[in-house]
C-alpha cells in the first residue's frame, strides 16, 4: 500500500516534471527541472529496490550528465531568435512520429509482458556470500552480461573521440 | 526495508524546511530600500561588464564530457570492486580489457591535446 502511494506520488511528479521540461521558456531553468526529474527517479529505484542505480542515478544523470547539458546551454547563443523554418510544420510532424514510435512501443511490451508472471528476482548468486545488491548487480554484470559490459567501453570510447574530434581547434 | 529510508526523508524534509524559512523570516524582518547599486549582480566585487548569457568557449564542454566518460567508467569498476574476490583471476581480466579501451580514448585524448587549456 505504501509502495503504491510512493509509486503514483512519484509518476505524477516526474511526469509533471517531464512536461516542464518541455515548456519552460527559458532553457536554464529546464535544465534545473531535468535535475528535479532525475533526482525523482531515482527515488523511484530506491523504492523498487535498486539501490545501486539510484546512487548512480544521482551521481551520474543528476550531477554529472546535467553539468554537461548546462555547458550546452551556455555554448549556444540563445539570444539570437531561431531562424524561421522553411517549413514550420515539420518539426511538429517529426516529434508526432516519433512519439507515436514511442506509444507503439510501449503499447507492444504491455502486449506482450500481459499476463505473464514477472520474473520474481534476479537469479540467486551462484556464490555463497552474496547478499547486497550492489553484489548481485555485479556478480551479474561480470558474468551473464560480460559482452555488452565490454561493449560499453567502446561505447565510452565513441563517446571521447567524438567530443575531441567536435570541439578540437582547427589548427 | 523501504523503512531504512525514512531518516533520509526526515533529513530531506528538514533542509528543504530550512530554507524555505530561512527565506520568510529573512524577507519579514530585511530592510527593503534599493537603489541601483545594490540590485547590480555581485562577483567577488569585480563590476559586471557584459550580460552574463554570453557564450562559453567550446573547451569547457570538452571537459565536461571527458568527466562524464570517466565518471560511467569508474562507476563500472566499484561493482567489480566489490565483488573481486569471487571474480577471481577471470574479472580481473576482463576489467583490464574494459581498462585497455578506454586508455586508448585516454591516450587519444592526449595525444590530441584535448587536456590542454592554453
Amino acid at each position: 500500500m505504501a509502495e503504491a502511494i510512493a509509486f503514483y506520488t512519484l509518476a505524477v511528479l516526474i511526469l509533471g516534471l517531464g512536461v516542464a521540461v518541455v515548456t519552460t521558456p527559458k532553457t536554464v531553468h529546464s535544465v534545473l527541472f531535468l535535475v528535479l526529474n532525475f533526482l525523482c527517479v531515482a527515488i523511484l529505484y530506491v523504492v523498487l529496490r535498486a539501490e545501486f542505480l539510484a546512487v548512480i542515478q544521482v551521481l551520474v544523470y543528476a550531477g554529472g550528465i546535467v553539468v554537461l547539458y548546462l555547458f550546452v546551454v551556455m555554448l549556444v547563443n540563445l539570444k539570437r531568435a531561431p531562424e524561421a523554418h522553411e517549413d514550420p510544420r515539420r518539426l511538429a510532424r517529426l516529434g508526432l512520429g516519433l512519439s507515436g514510435a514511442v506509444l507503439l512501443e510501449l503499447a507492444g511490451i504491455v502486449v506482450y509482458s500481459y499476463g505473464r508472471a514477472a520474473p520474481s528476482s534476479a537469479p540467486a548468486a551462484p556464490v555463497e556470500g552474496i547478499v547486497g545488491n550492489t553484489e548481485e548487480l555485479g556478480w551479474l554484470l561480470y558474468t551473464d552480461y560480460l559482452i555488452p559490459f565490454e561493449v560499453a567501453s567502446v561505447l565510452l570510447l565513441v563517446a571521447m573521440v567524438g567530443a575531441i574530434v567536435l570541439a578540437r581547434r582547427e589548427s | 526495508m523501504i523503512e531504512a529510508y525514512v531518516p533520509i526523508l526526515l533529513f530531506l524534509l528538514v533542509a528543504i524546511g530550512f530554507a524555505i524559512f530561512t527565506l520568510i523570516v529573512s524577507s519579514l524582518i530585511q530592510s527593503s530600500r534599493y537603489n541601483k547599486v545594490k540590485l547590480e549582480p555581485y562577483e567577488c566585487g569585480i563590476e559586471p561588464v557584459t550580460d552574463a548569457r554570453d557564450r562559453y568557449s567550446v573547451r569547457y564542454y570538452l571537459i565536461a564530457m571527458l568527466f562524464v566518460i570517466f565518471d560511467v567508467e569508474t562507476v563500472f569498476m566499484f561493482p567489480w570492486a566489490v565483488i573481486m574476490d569471487e571474480l577471481a583471476l577471470f574479472g580481473l581480466i576482463e576489467m583490464l580489457v574494459f581498462l585497455f579501451i578506454l586508455v586508448l580514448g585516454y591516450v587519444y585524448a592526449w595525444r590530441k591535446g584535448a587536456l590542454e587549456w592554453a
